[in-house]
């Protein structure tokens, strides 16, 4: 997008003439002339004048290239698990697809023909936030669409803006099921290209009855807000229709956000009667948890169900517990990168390392899989369109009920209209190889996307608590 | 005969705006939204740290009004009078109750005081399941008395609610500062004791204020949960969002009741041009420009702009 980045270089450079000039004007000229001080008024005037009109040139977007707004958390406590392996992820497939670089079916360059530009931006500071920066990149900056969102709050503050100014939203990675069966339940504008956050309890609580089948019970400990409290939720609805023989613990540890010391709950749970433990632990939380645990011997008593820790795994290498039974939020990341051995996986992985230095972990591969979506909708459209550049509802009618290959798996759009993705799942236990360097996981269990997904038109918890009718499981 | 200064001049940037308001871009028009929003909040700032107080807790009110409209929404309350009049007047209400403690305290005993109360909402807030936890709620596009423009026309008419409440509120204010208990600010600022020695109640004209400073809050918070569509703890209660009010106040200067809104003004677009090429530095941009203006502005924008038509009195 030169033509675009140059307008923006450009209006950059007029507000800082204009701020330059102002401070001048101000505080280095002293005069007591008054036709002197109007004419600072007036040049100030000019000067906000230009501004506004330096920033509204930004408006204009070529045609024949293509804008892609990525949001993800650049700072913050979400940045160093989610944000920056999905910026790299999107970096790295944005690049490759440019260069036609991409394995097939993805190897022509460019989207539907056109460059793709992609604004990677901050998704920190609260949905109020998110919401007015979205607002600006439709209205100021003209962007084609949007792929990412780590957060569940953002995704549920985005939604109704989404559909608002009919904007094509691709939801990457952010979890809540009430997008579609709560604030949205006849979605247009939004899609979600993996699996929600159900799935995960589900799959986990299929993994725990096959292969904890004489475990006394499980308790918890997750994080005292919307994610900690949906995931302790699925999964202990599930548990009690897969495996009612394994008894939940409603003495739960239930820490705040962010809060860094769990010497009170480790404690806990160490005096705590059952064996497994389920926690959604992510980021800073959850590396701090594991070091504070290691140290008390936690891991060697209890054996944990960490439905997240695959963004940890790499980060953490040797001082990741053994044993413990790791999810990625579907077959990314660790999954991806030991068992898959697809051409798309080994070049995602490769290009990945050689670029990084490190291994991509799940929001590499969702951010990834959002914008490769977005390839196969824009080109099935453009396709039926006669080749020309298609417009939004034919891109979205193309998305709708699609199956599209991603990089570590198939998604099927099968579920809320065909908005909400299908993908599969992947469940097994971490540890670390010495002769890899890398942990591993091992006794892995794969779940099929309809095995653990309420069926199409089913709320979550009401599948979830009338014995998950419908679950097609083979 | 400054009083009337003020107010004409402010009467004249309404109805410029109010006209402005149809031509302008969208994404300008959210700024002054936005900036309107925390204009209000700042000015219940002003008007306690013209007496000295600085709260550090203004999100709470900010943010219980915010969800006041949000759960009159859940409610079925789409009318924007009501949901902004109803959920302001809660924040009143809520700051009178806490006045009777709050009152009590000066300086860095009060501003914690009042940023604990709010971490209590904060944390209320994000452990309820029912208010949708740290995910926030959604917020209806409102009516105006049976009027339901949709898209643009909804932004547009909510720019002209927006700017008729400021409106309301900077004459309110102004006329208060104006009136004998509100010039007790300054007197209270100076010498508590001579102030009580005059017959007056130092404790009253505080909890008096800090309802006032409350309310506007409220109306702040209430303007802001319209605007965005969207509440949640971590933008409406966290202590950060208190943070940026002070950062706001600092920044506008206590010279003038336009003041607090001259400075949200340029808070909201310093933030969103740090936002748009800075992606990884915006938090650096903003701490950056709150020392510059204490190092080289310390009485706010409000000054700069005195300078500019030649006032060299600062502030009064």
């Amino acid at each position: 997008m030169a033509q675009a980045s140059t307008t923006l270089g450009l209006m950059f450079i007029l507000t800082k003439l204009t701020v330059v000039s102002t401070m001048y004007l101000l505080f280095i000229q002293e005069d007591k002339n008054m036709k002197h001080r109007v004419l600072r008024l007036v040049a100030v005037g000019v000067a906000a004048v230009l501004t506004t009109f330096g920033v509204a040139v930004g408006n204009a977007v070529a045609k024949d290239k293509m804008v892609i707004a990525v949001p993800t958390f650049l700072t913050g406590g979400g940045a160093p698990a989610f944000g920056v392996p999905a910026r790299n992820g999107t970096e790295l497939i944005i690049q490759a697809i440019n260069k036609g670089q991409v394995p097939a079916p993805y190897n022509t360059k460019g989207i539907a023909g056109a460059q793709v530009e992609a604004i990677i931006y901050d998704e920190s500071g609260g949905g109020a936030k998110q919401v007015t920066e979205y607002r600006n990149k439709v209205q100021k900056l003209g962007v084609d669409m949007f792929a990412g969102f780590v957060s569940s709050g953002t995704c549920a503050a985005i939604t109704p803006v989404a559909e608002e100014l009919k904007t094509l939203t691709v939801y990457a990675t952010c979890g809540t099921p009430r997008v579609f069966e709560e604030l949205d339940k006849n979605p247009k504008y939004v899609f979600r290209t993996m699996s929600h956050a159900t799935a995960d309890g589900v799959a986990l609580a299929h993994y725990v009855a096959s292969k904890y089948p004489s475990a006394n019970g499980y308790t918890g400990i997750n994080q005292n807000y919307a994610w900690g409290q949906d995931s302790w939720r699925d999964f202990d609805l599930a548990m009690k229709v897969l495996a009612p023989n394994i008894k939940g613990s409603d003495k739960g540890q239930w820490p705040k956000i962010f809060a860094g010391r769990y010497g009170a709950e480790i404690s806990a749970l160490l005096k705590s009667p059952e064996d497994l433990v389920h926690t959604s632990f992510w980021g800073g939380d959850l590396e701090a948890f594991i070091f504070q645990g290691l140290a008390r011997g936690l891991f060697k008593k209890k054996t944990f169900l960490m439905s997240v820790a695959g963004t940890a795994a790499y980060r953490l290498g040797k001082k990741l517990p053994a044993g413990i039974v790791l999810g990625s939020r579907g077959p990314y990341g660790i999954y991806a990168n030991q068992l898959t051995d697809t051409p798309m996986v080994k070049w995602f992985n490769n290009a990945y390392v050689n670029r990084y230095g490190t291994q991509p972990t799940q929001p590499s591969y969702q951010y990834a899989q959002a914008i490769l979506g977005a390839k196969f909708a824009y080109e099935k459209a453009a396709a039926a369109n006669s080749g020309k550049w298609p417009s939004t509802d034919q891109v979205i009618a193309a998305l709708e009920g699609a199956t599209f290959q991603g990089v570590a798996t198939e998604v099927r759009m099968a579920r809320s209209n065909g908005h909400q993705g299908v993908t599969d799942h992947a469940w097994g236990v971490a540890s670390f190889d010495k002769e890899l360097g890398l942990p591993v996981v091992s006794e892995v269990m794969h779940f099929k996307g309809d095995c653990i997904m309420p069926p199409d038109g089913m709320d979550s918890v009401t599948w979830l608590k009338g014995g998950m009718k419908g679950a097609k499981c083979d | 005969m400054s009083a009337d200064k003020t107010i004409i001049g402010v009467t004249i940037a309404v109805v410029l705006l109010a006209c402005a308001n149809f031509f302008i871009a969208d994404w300008i028009r959210q700024i002054g939204l936005l900036s309107m929003a925390i204009g209000s909040v700042a000015l219940g700032l002003l008007v306690l740290w013209r007496t000295g107080l600085i709260s550090f807790g203004h999100a709470l009110f900010y943010g219980f009004s915010a969800y006041g409209v949000a759960l009159l929404n859940y409610l079925g309350v789409r009318d924007a009078f009501v949901l902004v009049i109803v959920s302001a007047a809660a924040s009143g209400l809520l700051a009178w109750g806490l006045g009777f403690l709050v009152r009590r305290y000066r300086a860095i005993f009060f501003a914690l005081l009042t940023m604990a109360f709010s971490m209590i909402l904060y944390g209320v807030l994000a452990k309820t399941e029912r208010f949708g936890s740290t995910d926030g709620l959604n917020v209806h596009p409102p009516t105006f008395l049976g009027y339901a423009p949709v898209d643009q026309a909804a932004q547009i008419t909510l720019f002209l609610f927006g700017l008729l409440v400021i409106y309301g509120l900077i004459l309110g204010v102004q006329i208060y500062l104006r009136s004998v208990l509100g010039q007790m600010t300054t007197a209270v600022r100076e010498n508590e004791i001579r102030v009580e020695y005059l017959g007056y109640s130092v404790e009253h004209v505080i909890h008096i204020k800090y309802v006032i400073s409350g309310l506007l809050a409220g109306f702040g918070g209430a303007i802001m949960a319209l605007a965005v569509g969207q509440v949640d703890p971590e933008s409406m209660a966290y202590w950060t969002a208190s943070g940026e009010f002070v950062f706001v106040a600092i920044l506008a200067g206590t010279g003038n009741v336009a003041a607090p809104f001259i400075g949200a003004v340029a808070f909201e677009v310093i933030r969103h041009f740090a936002w748009e090429h800075g992606a990884n530095l915006w938090q650096l941009i903003m701490g950056g420009t709150l020392l510059a203006i204490i190092m080289f502005v310390p009485d706010g924008i409000w000054s700069v702009l005195q300078r500019l038509v030649g006032k060299k009195d600062g502030v009064k």
